[in-house]
């Protein structure tokens, strides 16, 4: 089966794994791992210019964005006011109308408050954002979310920076049936082999960055991340096989002595 | 200039004394930013790039000068 190229809001990205940049040690750490990871999105936050150090690093002139997509987030927003506030400020600086819309209602659990996202992706779809939604694993939200004019639906497989993997694949694989929209996991991946059921579960992409950023070797984490992404999604095309509760042995008894 | 014909204002949260009618444009030069990688907000309203050298600052002004960091 020939995979249909990775298309979010009419534009084609070649990799199915965003990549977030915080978190890491430095700047430097941070584009290893990109580099390695094989992204062609990387999410990046808005905040305060530090005044008083005037020669501090900046994060573009380390990630080139004429060479990686910046996905600008509302990282720290807890209303659509806020969220809005942020995203036209993150268009001032480039121009960049695909965003990653990200409400969150908790500070503890860092869930996404639902009723303040949809009103967020409503107004900024009108205002011309390409939203990319950060949400719950709610079908219905999903669905409601699509209606409101989402680019892509991106719930999360456990809390952000839990590491946890996949805590619902139902629910992921009932979204993934409802909608034709880009499906991405977003939050909760730890390791490999979560990203790699993410993909296996039907979804087009996988955004990652505490488990990268946080490994002892991020650089290589990307590349095993970048691979999972990958095999996931071969497998999913490739079909699997049903599985049985008895064996089915591999060698036939025909000829057998 | 004598410092009691200086004005407040406030920029990213921090209180800076300038001269008055100092443009926005003075002000980013001044801090040494790079106008293609920052967003400028003048009291809560995004100001467009272009026109920095047209606006004077008054007292009592809060800006809010952005950037992008590093973020999931």
């Amino acid at each position: 089966m020939i995979d249909k190229r990775f298309k979010i809001a009419n534009k084609i990205f070649k990799s199915r794994l965003i990549v977030g940049t915080g978190k890491y040690k430095s700047f430097s750490e941070c584009a290893k791992a990109i580099k390695t990871s094989g992204a062609d999105i990387v999410t990046v936050a808005v905040r305060r210019v530090n005044i008083s150090n005037k020669n501090k690093a900046r994060l573009m002139d380390y990630i080139d964005p004429k060479k990686i997509t910046y996905l600008p987030n509302t990282a720290g927003c807890f209303t659509a006011e806020d969220a809005i506030r942020t995203l036209r400020l993150a268009r001032e600086i480039g121009g960049w109308k695909l965003v990653k819309l990200e409400v969150l209602g908790d500070k503890r659990n860092l869930f996404p408050e639902m009723i303040e996202t949809l009103r967020s992706t409503e107004l900024l779809t009108k205002e011309g954002f390409k939203v990319m939604v950060y949400c719950n694993d709610d079908p219905l939200m999903a669905k409601r979310l699509e209606n409101a004019g989402a680019v892509a639906i991106m719930p999360l497989a456990a809390p952000i920076g839990s590491g946890l993997g996949i805590q619902n694949k139902v629910n992921i694989k009932i979204i993934r049936k409802q909608t034709k929209l880009p499906l991405i996991i977003d939050a909760g991946i730890g390791q490999a082999s979560d990203a790699s059921i993410a993909m296996e579960l039907g979804c087009d992409g996988v955004l990652i960055n505490t488990a990268i950023a946080k490994a002892k070797n991020p650089s290589q984490m990307a590349e095993a991340m970048k691979l999972a992404v990958i095999s996931g999604r071969k497998s999913y095309l490739s079909g699997r096989i049903n599985p049985n509760l008895y064996g089915s042995a591999s060698t036939t008894n025909k000829g057998i002595i | 200039m004598n410092i009691k014909n200086k004005i407040k204002i406030t920029v990213n949260g921090k209180q800076m004394q300038i001269i008055p009618k100092f443009t926005l444009k003075s002000l980013i030069t001044k801090l040494k930013m790079p106008l293609n990688k920052i967003a400028i907000e003048l009291n809560k309203k995004i100001i467009d790039k272009n026109r920095i050298s047209k606006i004077r600052l008054k007292k009592g002004d809060k800006i809010e000068i952005v950037h992008f960091i590093g973020g999931g």
